[in-house]
């Protein structure tokens, strides 16, 4: 197994404003959102990051992305660091989460363009990739319909689309299936095991078990910033079913904290 | 493939161009509505103060003098005479506006004027003129009859006269009036204008991306920030610039209008190709750095309206400035003043407006603007470096 990604002690803490402060009904100046973080995720695997909300999947995920910086540790992508190399590490991934948006004026043809240029695609190849992943998630019915006038669904496939114009290797989805009808999220899951198939890695990050059940090879728990258990689904699922393991170890994890 | 800086560019141009709202709010409605606020406004004061030249003034007076009727006869000036007790009646009419204005003079008027001695400690004679300033012909009137009184009374006194032959004694050129009246107004007006250009789009290319969630998008490719800051920052930077040269064509279109009852010589027909290339070099330089302060403000808000509203200190500021340039006689000349920032670009245009340009000032004025620009242009890269800017809710 070649190793594509390490995650090594990875820390990471927001200062906390007034406002959520009172939402985290807190008094702390400080929240960890991440504590001292390493795991490993291996070529042509599908990693699953499960937790509750609030316990740092999507913080994780956006230091790979680099969209933000750790305070301490480090992570490599492809021997690549996400502190040092930033813009290496971006052209190496696909990112997808619900927080990037696609900007509304434009259509879904001219955006796989824009983003193919920043990728520096050429146009032979972008041509022929935009034609391979528009077919797949049926976006040439709409690709010059403005993304303001799209479905959930419709934008959603997009941005997956637009995330790998430029066939990543390594490919970071944030609930990817957030807010799909169960047609279009089976599409996105159907779609992460072809991309596995292909030999791509993909870590993605979700609360809904069966999603990670059906299509990680590996899991990690992660709870309070903590990763909790990291470990194959097999042995992971060996005795109890997923959805048990994790509210054992949440009662545990919880229970230890207070 | 092509450099991300023109990537950038060309989305910004895109985005702004194929949205007709935009393109008319920002590029066609300044200038024409300039034009035309402008132009009614000059139509609109010239009507006010000016009185038709075939009107005949209305004006009663009691107790005329033989000497004021044969003064008015010759000048052409009616005047209707009244009795003592018509007065009142007068007076309502006046306030009525049916009449015009109403004189009184005293019942001995010639014979007390000619006895009167300025050395005597009496009272001169006194003349009553009743007018109406809200009504444009009773001030027309009021003005004919104490000019014709005044000219009673040189007649009288006259021991010198001012200026009496027909020479030009007005050395200013028409040519130097106009670039006075236009080096006064037009710094502040282009000021206003180009402020407006950049506030109108630079919070929603900045502070709107990041509102909507686009921004950080384009923070997950590998573009560099500095990129994506400088293509920002030229493509709305193109833009300001043709809504300022919308706004500075409608201004220097109707100002001759507006200003037309203070002066003929209002024409923009003295500025040669190079007065015009020169301001377009000083405007080009002000528009890059109003955006790239623009958006560095922009940046910090966390949404569009936050940061039209944390922009406005900076539009006082520039107001402030620019009023600056109707004061103080022309530019300034020590080189010093031409560092600091938007007031270069106000002594600057007062310098090509007067046609008083010294190239000197101009390039240390365009090339400090320039070096400004890189400096916020820094800024602005470390701005969308910074999570804590860039991801804050």
């Amino acid at each position: 197994m070649t190793e594509i990604l390490k995650v090594s002690n990875l820390s990471k803490t927001f200062k906390l404003s007034l406002k959520q402060q009172r939402i985290e009904k807190t008094k702390e100046k400080k929240k960890t959102a991440v504590n001292n973080l390493s795991f490993s995720a291996y070529k042509g695997e599908i990693f699953g990051l499960l937790g509750p909300n609030g316990a740092g999947k999507t913080t994780v995920l956006r230091i790979l992305s680099t969209m933000i910086k750790p305070d301490s540790g480090d992570a490599l992508i492809d021997g690549v660091s996400v502190v040092a190399q930033s813009e290496l590490v971006r052209s190496k991934i696909g990112f997808l989460t619900s927080e990037l948006k696609l900007e509304e004026f434009f259509t879904p043809n001219y955006l796989f363009d824009f983003f193919s240029d920043l990728h520096k695609i050429p146009s032979e190849i972008r041509a022929e990739r935009k034609q391979e992943l528009f077919d797949k998630f049926g976006i040439n019915d709409f690709s010059e319909v403005k993304v303001a006038n799209l479905s959930t669904g419709m934008k959603q496939k997009v941005s997956l689309v637009i995330s790998l114009v430029h066939n990543p290797e390594i490919i970071i989805f944030d609930e990817p299936t957030n807010g799909l009808d169960v047609l279009t999220a089976k599409v996105v899951t159907d779609f992460l095991i072809e991309l596995k198939q292909e030999g791509k890695t993909i870590i993605v990050s979700t609360h809904i078990f069966s999603i990670v059940e059906k299509i990680c090879d590996r899991v990690g728990i992660l709870i309070d910033g903590r990763m909790i258990i990291c470990d194959t689904m097999e042995n992971v699922t060996s005795q109890k079913s997923l959805e048990d393991v994790f509210f054992d170890v949440y009662a545990k994890v919880v229970g230890e904290t207070k | 493939m092509k450099n991300n800086i023109l990537t950038i560019m060309k989305k910004e141009l895109i985005r702004f161009f194929c949205d007709k709202r935009m393109v008319i709010t920002v590029l066609l409605f300044p200038g024409l509505m300039i034009f035309l606020m402008y132009s009614f406004m000059g139509d609109a004061i010239a009507n006010m103060y000016t009185v038709d030249d075939n009107y005949t003034a209305s004006i009663c007076v009691v107790n005329l003098p033989k000497s004021i009727e044969y003064i008015a006869n010759n000048s052409g000036i009616t005047l209707t005479s009244i009795d003592i007790n018509e007065l009142n009646v007068s007076k309502e009419k006046l306030l009525k506006k049916d009449i015009d204005i109403c004189v009184v003079f005293p019942s001995d008027f010639d014979s007390a004027v000619s006895l009167y001695t300025t050395n005597s400690q009496e009272a001169a004679p006194n003349v009553e003129i009743f007018f109406n300033t809200s009504s444009t012909k009773s001030q027309t009137a009021y003005t004919t009859m104490t000019t014709l009184l005044d000219t009673y009374e040189n007649t009288m006194i006259n021991k010198f006269d001012i200026n009496k032959s027909d020479k030009i004694y007005d050395m200013a050129s028409e040519k130097d009036t106009a670039g006075s009246i236009f080096s006064s107004m037009m710094p502040m007006l282009l000021m206003i204008f180009l402020f407006s250009g950049c506030m109108s789009i630079a919070p929603e290319s900045i502070a709107g991306e990041k509102e909507r969630g686009t921004i950080a998008t384009l923070l997950v490719t590998p573009i560099k920030r500095s990129e994506l800051a400088i293509g920002k920052i030229f493509a709305l930077a193109i833009i300001a610039l043709l809504s300022g040269i919308s706004s500075t064509t409608g201004t220097l279109l109707s100002l001759p209008k507006l200003m037309g009852g203070a002066s003929d010589s209002m024409t923009t027909n003295y500025y040669a190709l190079t007065d015009y290339i020169l301001l377009g070099v000083v405007i080009l330089s002000t528009v890059l750095l109003l955006i790239t302060l623009i958006s560095i403000i922009s940046t910090f808000a966390k949404t569009v309206k936050e940061a039209t509203t944390s922009v406005m200190p900076l539009m006082i500021v520039v107001m402030l400035i620019g009023i600056t340039a109707m004061f103080g006689d022309g530019a300034k000349s020590e080189i010093y003043y031409y560092l600091i920032p938007l007031y270069n670009t106000v002594q600057s245009m007062i310098g090509i407006f007067s046609f008083k340009v010294i190239p000197e000032n101009i390039l240390v004025s365009v090339v400090s603007n320039l070096i400004y620009t890189g400096i916020g242009a820094f800024v602005l890269t470390k701005m969308f470096n910074s999570e804590r800017i860039i991801f804050s809710k």
